[in-house]
């Protein structure tokens, strides 16, 4: 069992980190405070291969394994937890079922510009009535010759508001339950398609979030992804792999908080020397490396599963569970060390707590990754 | 085009230490990087194959490890990467490197213009370029800032100290790129990819590149680095006085006007 990362997955580091310090960075503050898509980044992320990084190249992809996907999320939400979600999403909730689901006619209508980065993708499950109980979808599909005719609303959905391709559920079948919900391919500027509302968010301000409303909406039969019935499925598996996404996310916005954290407690002196020789500072600093260095260990080896067995599920629930809390420790750590300069906005870290939240949350709460869990225990 | 770019795996200097007792450059746990330079030369020619086409390709006198560099550039999109690496190479100054990379060049065959970077940051001598251009009997320009080809013919504007001077020349032509040429692109993911799992760097040995062994390496070089030292900070210090920030400054402004740092 090596625990080394090889070569690549080193120097996919090293390229992703240099762009985040030079492209990312400096605009993480403003996209925060404004609520802008960073447009100019995801321009760059396309031309990197960044979007579709585990896509096949047949498709537009970079073709690269799961740890460095992980690698890539980790290093570009080290600076800005709203960047890397955008990418998260991507590459997991929309690259990911198309590719594994999708026809060839699909793929190359639809994978291949989303993992290119020419278009940018989302995914609709959830609704006001359908949160953690994901499968009591209300939006309706109903088949007419050639095309279904979908109606409902999706809500929180990441990227909604800016995305060309989206991946969403419908019931095709009501009485069927979980068994009938479908999952179809959508694209911006369908009639019957719209924004609602876009939702004003405590953190990952810079990623946009918003309401999908179909009223009527004319989807064509090819548009279907896989079987009628099979979209709860596809749903469970997509998410598996947008978990993997956001612990990845959660861990670089975690990593990211500790660096200024040991960077502060070098600089700010008090009682005449750096904060950081107290051992009230360094035990916390010492404790808090600890703990990312294990949510770390989780997330490569989710990843590392994904790459090399059928099912991750568990291994994915974990990563997200650990990387998640520990998100929420450092930051709220991170803001201790600054004093009262960690809780204004002159200094990065107050964002790094605003936006660690989400991740105890998005693609399956904590508590639903317990359920995953502990049901792979048998329970 | 048939472009071929020079260039050098060194230290990161902007991270590096000196060591207080012996003054000399802390080498050890400094990573390695491409020289920025050389960046850009390799910028301008992935761009200018992109708009004529040809080759792009990466030759580099080095140790072993230098195949990581040159890795690095292949996921820039470079066509190939050659490493040219001896034990023989070993204590070479710059004349000895130079004619160790014209070698190199000469048994790689038909180039349009070799690209070098203005210098290295270790070295920071910038003879390697214009070294190897007298060895290949090429023109030389060296600060590059502007590179335009249209047709045959090829212009471009040298950056001087106090302006700049455009220049046509005859191609082939070696020329020497400083930082202000372009924004160099990232490595891409697929490229990273391939660069490991498929692309094999050529690596060629003295007798490779037919090298005259009294002209490479320790024995080739007619000048040695005796010492590297940081030197002794001279001058004196002074203080600005006043009675406020305001005229602090103004003072301030006096006294780098006074010694033309500012008009």
């Amino acid at each position: 069992m090596d625990f080394r990362l090889n070569d690549e997955q080193e120097m996919i580091r090293s390229a992703v980190r240099e762009l985040a310090l030079n492209d990312i960075e400096p605009i993480a503050k403003e996209i925060d405070a404004e609520s802008r898509h960073p447009a100019e980044t995801i321009k760059k992320f396309a031309e990197m291969g960044i979007m579709g990084m585990m896509v096949s190249e047949e498709y537009g992809g970079s073709g690269s394994d799961a740890i460095s996907y992980a690698i890539a999320v980790e290093e570009i939400s080290r600076v800005c937890g709203s960047t890397g979600i955008i990418v998260s999403v991507n590459n997991s909730l929309a690259c990911y079922p198309i590719e594994k689901f999708g026809t060839d006619d699909q793929k190359n209508k639809f994978l291949t510009p989303l993992a290119s980065g020419a278009k940018l993708g989302a995914f609709g499950l959830t609704e006001p009535s359908a949160g953690t109980d994901a499968g009591s979808q209300r939006t309706v599909a109903q088949k007419e010759d050639g095309h279904y005719i979908i109606n409902g609303s999706k809500i929180f959905i990441t990227n909604g508001p800016v995305a060309d391709t989206l991946v969403i559920f419908a019931m095709t079948d009501k009485s069927a339950g979980m068994r009938g919900i479908t999952a179809f391919i959508i694209e911006k500027g369908m009639p019957g398609f719209s924004i609602g509302t876009e939702e004003d968010k405590l953190g990952i301000r810079g990623s946009q979030t918003g309401e999908l409303v179909f009223q009527n909406l004319i989807v064509p039969e090819e548009n279907r992804l896989w079987d009628e019935g099979r979209g709860f499925s596809i749903a469970m598996q997509t998410l598996d792999c947008g978990r993997i996404g956001v612990a990845a996310q959660a861990l670089g916005i975690a990593q990211g908080a500790l660096d200024r954290s040991v960077q502060y407690a070098k600089e700010r002196v008090q009682f005449g020397k750096p904060i950081g020789k107290f051992q009230a500072i360094s035990f916390m600093l010492a404790d808090m490396e600890t703990r990312v260095q294990a949510a770390r260990y989780l997330v490569y080896s989710a990843a590392f599963a994904k790459d090399n067995q059928k099912k991750y599920s568990k291994e994915a629930a974990m990563a997200k569970l650990y990387a998640a809390e520990t998100a929420m420790d450092i930051t709220t750590k991170a803001i201790q060390i600054h004093g009262g300069y960690g809780y204004t906005k002159d200094y990065p870290v107050e964002r790094y707590f605003r936006d660690a939240k989400i991740t105890e949350i998005y693609e399956g709460t904590s508590e639903v990754m317990k359920m995953v869990i502990s049901r792979a225990l048998g329970l | 085009m048939n472009i071929i770019v020079c260039m050098k795996q060194v230290p990161d200097t902007t991270d590096v230490k000196i060591d207080p007792k012996t003054g000399t450059l802390i080498r050890e746990g400094v990573p390695s990087i491409v020289n920025p330079d050389d960046k850009h030369a390799i910028e301008e020619s992935l761009r200018l194959k992109e708009k004529f086409g040809g080759t792009v390709t990466v030759v580099s006198m080095g140790p072993p490890q230098a195949i990581d560099a040159l890795k690095e550039v292949y996921a820039m999109g470079v066509d190939d990467t050659i490493l040219l690496s001896d034990r023989a190479f070993a204590g070479a100054d710059t004349w000895a490197t130079s004619y160790t990379l014209g070698m190199g060049i000469k048994a790689l065959g038909e180039y349009d213009l070799i690209f070098c970077g203005l210098q290295a940051i270790d070295g920071d001598t910038a003879q390697i370029g214009p070294q190897l251009a007298e060895f290949l009997d090429i023109p030389q320009v060296t600060y590059v800032k502007k590179v335009n080809i249209e047709g045959n013919e090829l212009t471009v504007v040298r950056a001087l100290e106090d302006g700049h001077m455009t220049v046509k020349v005859p191609m082939p032509a070696l020329l020497t790129a400083v930082k202000e040429l372009n924004r160099p692109r990232y490595p891409t993911m697929g490229g990273i990819i391939k660069a490991y799992r498929e692309h094999e760097t050529k690596v060629w040995s003295a007798s490779d590149i037919e090298a005259e062994p009294a002209n490479i390496g320790l024995e080739g070089s007619p000048t040695q680095v005796k010492r590297t030292f940081a030197p002794e900070p001279r001058g004196k210090v002074e203080i600005i006085e006043g009675d406020s920030a305001a005229e602090m400054v103004s003072g301030l402004v006096d006294k780098l006007k006074e010694k033309n740092v500012v008009r």
